[in-house]
């Protein structure tokens, strides 16, 4: 039950309305822990408010301090379990640039083939082990036996790629533990990792990375292993892209409407990913160079159009507000970075002048509810800051890429309004070439849809990279590492992609330690509080505006539109959020005309 | 249902038909432990889950990464677990606990609403529930074993291990210690094998688990990542790596192979592959009651290592004893891991210290 969260003291109305409080807390099937709090009218089939909470802090830019610059990335990958190498990456980023060096380009090979191998492992097991249970067969005929009835008349459109007949078909597949495809994806989520360990020592915190390059022994039989296992993971997306494709095409038919579920408007970003060696030296004085020659491009989406793809303008335009979190304000704490390498001025809220100073406290949904802190990007054309969000990274990255129409490594080509990806001939299968096209929203299905398509990509980045590293072993430029020596002072900032999106390192060096570090990755952008300014995080944002299909009542809600909504997010919280499922208090049924503006300005 | 296969050995009915697993994630962590579990195949997790392995009771695993339930519905198991009425259940912790003690109010790590007051429920008040319930306590990982990185010298949580926290001479109802998994994150097997043995154990198929002085399984941690790193012979020849990406010894690079208790230069991290030292990694005491702070900075040559590298293959018996001396310190926790009602790691906190 549910039913003691504190009632908020501003009163949600609507026209005949049956407002109901729900809250699930925790979320599971997600990592880390979050709770979200909503209020729901039945009658309307609407959420009209909702609150997100994350409810654990560790406090790394605290225990960092002092520490040896060079511990960053071992230190960094414990933030998160899932993706802890993304945070190594991006640490050993930053820390490249702080001490001026550039690896060899097999040790960048090594470190992109990684990082590929962590987009297919992660992708892969978070959208068939554990968002794909909330399109099993077990939830649907739960949630929805109408929509169970119809999937079992369903034929699958692409049944002759998949395997699978009918809708129905694939949804009985995705059941937890017993499901064929289920099984199925847990295995490649194994495989995947294998390759991670070839290049990276260990899943999930790696053994063999460090700024400079890798430690990995670049020997003929690492790249053996890793491509003959890569090769069937394509073969293996032959079958998952139009798996998908069916699945989520068969939810907008059989429930006209579910467009609006976890809708928001188009506000994405996303920081790049891959480095390509032949252009980048980690300078920031050429940021912008390096960043546009990355294999995934960074770039702010506003309504469809693409902002910026500069690393530089990515890079001034962070604020971190308090909003409605558990910190006290550093406006009084020392400025660490003035102005950038390239003489612009860098703002108190940017994360290079962030002190983090907790403050725990009663939680108070009127008040001050989570650790999260609210991060916004400063568009300077119009003075706004900006809620964006990461879709769970590969809507972001796809759209970002596609736009910018850069990338084109013969495998993956960027249109300027798609991305090509091109899957060579493997062992059962011939070659075939996806087209991922820009989405007509920003919502729950489509953000699931791009991580199939993602993954594809991820894939072909791999073979592209493992190809180059061969070439380099083959002409026996077998340097993997670069040394270095730690400044006294510098300051570096990493800009990468973790699996669910924008990950940002920033830190400052004095006297040869850690003067200041901190590291904004994709779930503060999304799972974050109302800000400063009363505009709500985007995992609120998306179930307020999500309306419910589910034909359970009160009595028995599951909230799997809710769950649809948030899981579609990729949430990642080692720092917190729950979910709770209540059976609910009616709060008041009103009579009055709607007054639902005022929780969204 | 007759059939021909024997009704004996590991394929008797099990002394205890079902069990529960009740795994909170929400101590000061990253969730790495659980994601550990999936990467594991030596047992699966869907061999134990789905009975693919003879003798074992029936598991209900209930872990918020992978459960099908969400909120209500899944606490619930904990709740009733609390009560006595999930019964007999395995409780495994994840990530370190902090101190609540050391402010005056809010929470630092949580899971679920207390229906009373309509504030979290803590993850120590969790803990203070369900343990003494628990048939057999088992921390996994390196925070909740010893405290780890979040419980790193400056932290402000004044996080600890387990052990810490409920005491090292502390036992279970049925009479057992706390179960020590140590890995950041645990090696996938390893914590796959620790739940089949306990399962084995309940079973009634197994005698009582053996762990040495730090509460580790000692088939698992009894030896160090060096007398298992394919390196060692190099080590032997003195001759060392001076660089990262080298197929040498690493000792020189800081490698702490030589004092670190852990079987991944054996075991490999997923089905023998990838490792540590063995392939390029410098071991950075990951699985060590010391970890973080007594192997800092990492990428520093060990102190000592110098001493016993040039003494080499004259002084064995020597360079043994010498490294137990270090083997001794890096076992011990850093004195600030307490469960006392004040913060002593370094940091001080503006706005939340009881006094």
């Amino acid at each position: 039950m549910s039913t003691a969260v504190a009632e908020p003291k501003t009163e949600t109305q609507r026209k005949g309305g049956n407002v109901v409080e729900m809250s699930w807390d925790p979320i599971t099937r997600i990592v880390g822990s979050l709770g979200i709090y909503t209020k729901i009218d039945f009658d309307h089939k609407q959420v009209l408010e909702c609150h997100s909470t994350s409810s654990i802090f560790r406090g790394y830019s605290i225990f960092m301090k002092n520490k040896d610059p060079r511990d960053s990335h071992f230190i960094t990958s414990r933030i998160c379990g899932i993706c802890g190498d993304n945070h190594a990456t991006c640490s050993v980023y930053a820390q490249n640039m702080a001490y001026g060096i550039k690896p060899p380009p097999l040790g960048e090979w090594i470190v992109n083939l990684g990082e590929a191998a962590e987009y297919m492992f992660d992708h892969n097991i978070f959208q068939d082990n554990l968002v794909g249970v909330d399109f099993c067969e077990l939830m649907v005929k739960e949630t929805n036996p109408g929509v169970w009835e119809k999937a079992l008349k369903t034929e699958a459109p692409h049944a002759k790629e998949h395997g699978y007949r009918t809708i129905a078909d694939i949804m009985r597949s995705l059941n937890p533990f017993e499901g064929e495809f289920y099984r199925e994806t847990l295995q490649v989520s194994r495989m995947t990792r294998e390759m991670f360990c070839l290049m990276e020592g260990r899943h999930v915190h790696p053994s063999t990375l460090y700024p400079g390059g890798v430690g990995t022994v670049p020997s003929i039989q690492i790249f053996t292993d890793y491509l003959v296992r890569l090769m069937k993971y394509i073969e293996f997306m032959k079958k998952v892209v139009p798996l998908h494709d069916d699945l989520f095409d068969f939810f907008y038919e059989a429930l006209p409407g579910y467009e609006h579920v976890g809708e928001r408007r188009v506000l994405l970003g996303c920081w790049g990913s891959f480095q390509d060696p032949n252009v980048c030296d980690y300078d920031y004085r050429t940021m912008n160079a390096w960043g546009n020659a990355m294999f995934v491009t960074p770039g702010v989406v506003v309504d469809g159009k693409l902002v910026t793809t500069n690393l530089v303008d990515i890079n001034l335009g962070i604020r971190i507000l308090l909003g409605s979190s558990y910190y006290q304000d550093w406006e009084n704490e020392e400025t660490f970075v003035t102005h950038d390498p390239l003489g612009n001025p860098v703002d108190k809220r940017h994360p290079w002048n962030q002190t983090t100073i907790p403050k725990p406290q009663k939680r108070d949904f009127d008040g001050n509810y989570t650790w999260v802190m609210s991060p916004r990007w400063y568009d300077k054309r119009t003075g706004d800051h900006l809620a964006l969000d990461t879709g769970g990274g590969p809507i972001a990255r796809l759209w970002a890429t596609a736009l910018a129409g850069l990338v084109d490594i013969g495998y993956i080509k960027a249109t300027g309004n798609s991305v090509l990806i091109r899957l060579p001939k493997t062992a059962m299968k011939p070659e075939v070439e996806f087209e991922w096209k820009i989405p007509k929203w920003s919502n729950a299905l489509e953000r699931d849809r791009a991580r199939t398509y993602f993954q594809a990509y991820a894939a072909m980045v791999g073979l592209y990279c493992c190809e180059k590293a061969l070439a380099e072993v083959h002409a026996g430029r077998t340097q993997t590492f670069t040394p270095f020596k730690v400044p006294n002072e510098a300051i570096g900032c990493g800009f990468h992609e973790a699996v669910r999106g924008v990950l940002s390192h920033h830190m400052v060096i004095r006297n040869g330690k850690i003067a200041n570090y901190h590291p904004y990755p994709p779930t503060p952008w999304n799972a974050n509080p109302r800000d400063v300014y009363g505009t709500p995080g985007p995992y609120e944002d998306a179930v307020q505006n999500t309306p419910i299909f589910e034909e359970n009542g009160p009595d028995n809600f599951k909230g799997i539109d809710i769950m649809r909504a948030v899981r579609s997010f990729d949430p990642c919280l080692p720092c917190g959020v729950h979910m709770y499922l209540g059976n609910g208090k009616v709060l008041k049924q009103l009579h009055t005309p709607t007054a639902l503006m005022g929780l969204a300005k | 249902m007759t059939t021909g296969v024997p009704q004996t050995g590991a394929n008797r009915p099990p002394d205890v038909k079902e069990v529960h697993i009740v795994w909170m994630t929400t101590g000061l962590g990253c969730d790495g432990d659980s994601v550990s579990i999936t990467a594991a195949s030596l047992p699966s997790i869907e061999d134990v889950v789905m009975g693919a392995i003879p003798g074992l009771p029936k598991v209900h695993l209930h872990n918020p990464v992978l459960a099908y339930e969400v909120g209500d519905d899944f606490m619930k198991h904990w709740f009733a677990a609390a009560e006595g009425r999930l019964d007999p259940f395995v409780l495994v912790l994840e990530g370190s606990v902090p101190n609540e003690r050391i402010k005056k109010e809010g929470y630092w790590a949580a899971m679920g609403t207390d229906p009373a007051t309509g504030q979290p429920i803590t993850t120590n008040e969790w803990i203070d529930r369900l343990a003494p319930k628990a048939l057999a306590v088992v921390a996994v990982g390196t925070c909740a074993t010893y405290g780890g990185i979040h419980a790193m010298e400056g932290n402000p949580t004044g996080a600890m291990g387990l052990a810490d926290y409920l005491g090292w001479n502390w036992k279970s109802k049925a009479g057992l210690p706390i179960i020590n998994v140590p890995g950041c994150p645990v090696q996938p097997d390893n914590m796959m094998e620790v739940l089949l043995y306990l399962l084995y154990q309940v079973a009634g198929l197994a005698p009582i688990i053996p762990l040495d002085d730090q509460l580790r399984p000692t088939w698992l941690f009894g030896k160090t990542v060096h007398e298992g790193c394919d390196r060692g012979s190099y080590y032997e020849q003195g001759d060392f790596a001076h660089e990262y990406g080298s197929p040498k010894c690493l000792v020189k690079l800081g490698c702490w192979g030589p004092v670190v208790n852990c079987n991944v230069t054996k075991r490999g991290w997923m089905d023998g592959i990838g490792g540590c030292p063995n392939v390029g990694g410098i071991c950075i005491g990951c699985t060590m009651p010391g970890f973080p702070d007594k192997f800092m900075p990492f990428m520093d040559a060990p102190p000592g290592s110098l001493v016993s590298t040039s003494v080499l293959g004259i002084y064995g018996p020597v360079v043994r004893f010498l490294r137990g001396i270090t083997n001794h310190t890096v076992n011990k926790e850093p004195k600030w891991r307490h469960s006392r009602a004040s913060l002593s790691t370094g940091y001080e906190p503006r706005h939340y210290a009881r006094n």
